[in-house]
């Protein structure tokens, strides 16, 4: 069986209508729930690999859910937001959400985000030696290539670069990174992070300015793409 | 006049006093009649700057005070002619009716002023209406004419036709996404309930990814960027930002001919962000620039499209940053330019570590 599951937990049946005959024209098999209590239930008996969650359910909203899935969902799911919402999506990230679409997306922006979800299920978080395209992380020998050759990182960055490949194609927050990197109770501000990230791009990016491998998601955090 | 009603009846009571001190000194040379005229005057003033409380109070007053400093025996309440009795008591009768009036034509005229502004705003709604069913309309008749075409098993159509039809159902809907954008973000302004979420923002960085995102809207329109060097990072909140900028080039990109170009520049200056959208089209006739940023304004004779609210939208967001901004035809084309306040910081060029 090589066939993935998603569920979809949206009330919305025209955009569950459209979802399913599109998913499942790419050979995903299709769960539908159209409450949040119903997509916890469809949730714990079927395991999807993708969890697609509204944010505004009727009778639970989003991060009610996602407090119920923290316990014992460890794949990905991924928020379907309105605009504007970015203080709903960072709290839905922080609680476990990997990635999120805001509403009205393109269909083919979903296929993309839901196949770096599968990837990013599949990915060994242990391994020590992760390539992406033309970058090459090894983390036991602590060493940067980039088209095979080395680059040298500072600490900081190296160590922002490592946990971005931990979380490929997901969604971190300024304060997960923050968190991670710098430790809790860290006082550091984002216009940091902005000056890692900065410095960071100028070594891995092609071109800084159109970065293809740290991606900016307004007012969230950032998105690692392999 | 404004101020509480506490505020307003201590002011006049100090009015009164004031004047009647000054009147006391003069009424050798006055006669105690003639400063009743003098009082009654005084309190028909009051009535026309203050409210209906504190006008009664002046005129109380001023009618006991007459009568206490004025009318002999002084320093008593006794009136020992009958003449300044009637005196007296029509004074106070005068300044009363005097007060109330004034206070009902105040009313009478601040009632007509709520109607003169109703209709005004049910005059914008309707222009509003009107654009609206225009512009949300259109859109949805391409949709449902085309899915109508589509359905239709009897036709005759050839693939590059469909293309084609389905590159109008995206258009449309877009032109629809982008309409109900711009009245949400017009009611979140008109209702004062817009919040700015500010955050640090490398303004190098957005002004690429901006463009890079209108290169593939934009149908190889050529919109070029110049940036400062070095631009600090800057405290924005980014979404507000991009919409203000969004608008302006959006605007550009409608309004003229595909081949004329387009610029964005990004500059900071002195803890400024200015901002410039320009082009090299037509310009404005140039005793419509005042209007360009009015609601629902739209230039006469301009093609079909848009509701009149982009620019409007982008002068309320600069205006809720505490910025500027001006629009001036250049020697060829036109300039829109946004000055914003920021804070800035230049962290971004002391090396890390």
């Amino acid at each position: 069986m090589s066939r993935y599951t998603v569920l979809i937990i949206d009330d919305e049946v025209a955009i569950q209508k459209l979802l399913k005959i599109a998913l499942e024209s790419q050979e995903y098999t299709v769960i539908q729930a159209f409450s949040g209590r119903e997509g916890l239930a469809l949730a714990a008996s079927y395991l999807p690999d993708v969890i697609l969650l509204d944010i505004g359910l009727p009778d639970l909203n989003g991060h009610e859910i996602l407090a119920h899935l923290h316990d014992w969902y460890t794949k990905s799911i991924i928020m379907l937001s309105v605009q504007n919402a970015e203080l709903d999506m960072v709290k839905a990230l922080d609680m476990g959400a990997m990635d999120y679409l805001t509403k009205p997306f393109r269909t083919g922006e979903l296929m993309a985000r839901i196949r770096s979800a599968i990837r990013r299920n599949a990915t060994d978080q242990m391994k020590s030696n992760w390539t992406f395209q033309d970058l090459n992380l090894d983390l036991t020998a602590r060493l940067l290539k980039k088209n095979n050759q080395v680059i040298k990182l500072t600490q900081t960055e190296f160590n922002l670069l490592v946990l971005f490949a931990k979380n490929e194609g997901r969604v971190l927050t300024h304060q997960q990174i923050l968190k991670e990197i710098w430790g809790v109770g860290s006082q550091l501000e984002t216009q940091y992070l902005r000056v890692y990230v900065g410095t960071l791009r100028k070594k891995i990016e092609d071109n800084p300015n159109l970065p293809k491998h740290i991606i900016t998601e307004n007012g969230i955090g950032y998105r690692f793409q392999g | 006049m404004k101020g509480s009603i506490l505020h307003q009846v201590f002011t006049v009571i100090g009015i009164v006093l004031f004047s009647s001190i000054i009147c006391y000194f003069f009424t050798d040379i006055l006669g105690y009649r003639s400063v009743a005229l003098i009082l009654l005057m005084e309190t028909s003033l009051i009535a026309m700057f203050f409210d209906v409380v504190p006008v009664v109070i002046a005129a109380t007053l001023s009618a006991l005070i007459w009568n206490f400093w004025f009318i002999p025996p002084r320093f008593t309440f006794h009136i020992t002619y009958s003449e300044d009795l009637l005196l007296f008591l029509m004074y106070f009768f005068i300044a009363l009716v005097n007060g109330l009036l004034t206070v009902k034509i105040r009313q009478a005229e601040a009632k007509a002023r709520d109607k003169e502004e109703k209709e005004l705003t049910i005059g914008l709604y309707n222009t509003l209406l009107n654009s609206l069913s225009h512009e949300l309309r259109t859109p949805i008749a391409t949709i449902l004419g085309t899915v109508d075409t589509l359905k239709d098993e009897n036709n005759s159509i050839s693939k590059e036709q469909k293309v084609e039809l389905f590159q109008g159902i995206e258009l449309a809907s877009l032109r629809l996404n982008q309409q109900v954008e711009n009245l949400l973000n017009m009611s979140r302004l008109e209702s004062g309930s817009l919040k700015l979420s500010m955050d640090w923002v490398d303004i190098t960085e957005w002004s690429h990814h901006l463009l890079s995102k209108f290169s593939s809207e934009a149908n190889q329109r050529d919109i070029q960027l110049e940036i400062g060097d070095n631009l600090p990072l800057v405290l924005l909140d980014i979404g507000i930002l991009e919409q203000m900028v969004s608008n302006l080039i959006r605007n550009a990109l409608q309004y003229t001919p595909s081949t004329v170009p387009i610029y964005l520049k990004v500059f900071v200056v002195n803890d400024q962000l200015e901002l410039v959208v320009s082009d090299e089209g037509p310009g404005f006739p140039i005793d419509l620039i005042p209007f360009v940023f009015d609601k629902f304004y739209r230039l006469p004779n301009s093609n079909s499209g848009g509701t009149g609210l982009g620019l409007s939208i982008v002068k309320g967001y600069v205006e809720a940053y505490g910025g500027t901004i001006t629009l001036r035809n250049m020697e060829n084309g036109c300039e829109f330019l946004i000055r914003i306040p920021v804070v800035t910081s230049y962290l971004n060029y002391i090396k890390n570590e």
